[in-house]
């Protein structure tokens, strides 16, 4: 079987980071719906997932897929102690806004002004990038998730002081670095595989 | 068959059973198994999957070195020289030094984010090395530079390289996991490991339990 890449002439790729609700098209094919396995059933944890290309792509390896999956739930949905829902998905934004995915940005921004209610403050995150100023407590959430973004990573002693200084304690800073860690995973996946397609009402 | 592995992130960040972060970790549980078991998966696989296990050790001695994150760069180093002849860990060595840059780097689709465009290198496997490493682990290796400093310069071009290097489309879904889920082991590692040093005089707890709330709020 020859194996080539999609492709997709006639999207118009998202040129700004947003809130709205974007697509996303897979540059390779995804597995065949009609082939799952019980193993790739279990790698996608949830059935609702056969319905995204993406997933349906990373179901190809099932076994990561399926450990990736239940990593992500932890870090972000385990809200029964720790940092806040909405701050984790502005560790989320922050490292999507710095290594530049649109479409991971654009999902978790959401997260964060739902969780939040602070859709403005979140929206100058995209709109003035990672060095914006809005209050010392998300501004030091910002810097250290774009700090353990960059590679080398440049996470140190002034961030966790500066985590500190704005209130968090330990299982919170870890929060905050698992957070942005995963999405050093993420990012890269969304931008090396597919695309974004423009918001759903403009489509 | 050996014992359970060791947690590799404890392993790499230096943390023992029974300290504070080890008991912090553990409030995530899940997130800690499921990181272990996404490491087993992808080196220690149940199914052997599209690709050799030094194929996997040699992307992942390349993508750790380029991260310059010692204790990991040394981890599967150990791991690639196990498994390979002399020859290929060398090549690796000497790639790492040649890749080695910062990012995040690229552009953005044409537009008003083209200001933030910033310029880097590309990357290419030394004409030298190219015989001991093969055309698969070549373009494997030139992915992953791509993967970890310029993740937005990312292309379907960037794929047909790969398939056009022998890579099947299922072998590509892992190698591009491997390499982000290290781009996240890393992390986490480099993470802890600044915390750990940095735990001993944690702050009061009790005063910002309520201060945290109010921030929180919003309302500051």
């Amino acid at each position: 079987m020859t194996q080539t890449t999609l492709s997709y002439p006639g999207n118009r790729e998202p040129v700004a980071f947003t809130q709205e609700e974007l697509g996303w098209l897979p540059w390779l094919e995804p597995y065949p719906a009609d082939q799952l396995t019980e193993r790739h059933w279990a790698g996608l944890v949830d059935a609702s997932r056969a319905k995204s290309p993406y997933f349906m792509l990373l179901a190809r390896d099932p076994d990561i897929l399926q450990a990736r999956t239940k990593t992500d739930k932890d870090i972000f949905y385990n809200t029964s102690n720790g940092l806040p829902r909405a701050e984790r998905e502005i560790a989320a934004t922050a490292a999507s806004r710095y290594n530049g995915c649109i479409f991971c940005a654009s999902v978790h921004s959401r997260f964060a002004s739902q969780y939040s209610k602070r859709k403005d403050d979140v929206q100058r995150l995209l709109d003035q990038g990672t060095d914006t100023d809005i209050d010392p407590r998300w501004n030091a959430i910002i810097a250290a998730s774009v700090a353990l973004t960059a590679t080398p990573v440049a996470f140190g002693d002034a961030e966790i002081e500066a985590l500190r200084a704005a209130g968090l304690d330990d299982l919170e800073i870890v929060d905050v670095i698992n957070g942005a860690a995963f999405f050093n995973w993420a990012n890269r996946l969304m931008l090396s595989l597919g695309e974004p397609t423009p918001p759903t009402k403009l489509a | 068959m050996s014992a359970a592995p060791p947690d590799v992130i404890d392993l790499l960040a230096g943390i023992e059973p029974a300290s504070p972060l080890y008991d912090i970790r553990n409030q995530r549980a899940q997130a800690r198994e499921n990181a272990q078991k996404s490491y087993l998966a992808l080196f220690e696989p149940e199914v052997p999957g599209d690709l050799t296990t030094v194929e996997r050790f040699a992307v992942a001695n390349f993508v750790a070195g380029l991260h310059r994150q010692p204790a990991v760069a040394e981890f599967y180093a150990a791991g690639l020289h196990r498994l390979a002849e002399r020859r290929i860990s060398d090549a690796i060595v000497t790639e790492i030094s040649r890749g080695s840059t910062r990012g995040p780097y690229g552009r953005y689709p044409d537009g008003p984010l083209s200001v933030e465009d910033v310029a880097g290198p590309g990357y290419q496997v030394a004409p030298e090395n190219q015989q001991v490493l093969g055309r698969k682990l070549i373009a494997a290796l030139e992915h992953a530079h791509l993967l970890v400093f310029h993740p937005r310069d990312a292309s379907p071009a960037a794929l047909q390289t790969l398939l056009n290097a022998g890579w099947s489309t299922t072998g590509i879904v892992t190698l591009s996991q491997l390499i982000s889920f290290l781009a996240f082991q890393i992390r986490v590692v480099a993470g802890l490991r600044t915390l750990s040093s940095a735990s001993e005089a944690p702050v009061d707890v009790p005063r910002t339990a309520v201060f945290t709330g109010v921030l929180a709020s919003g309302r500051v």
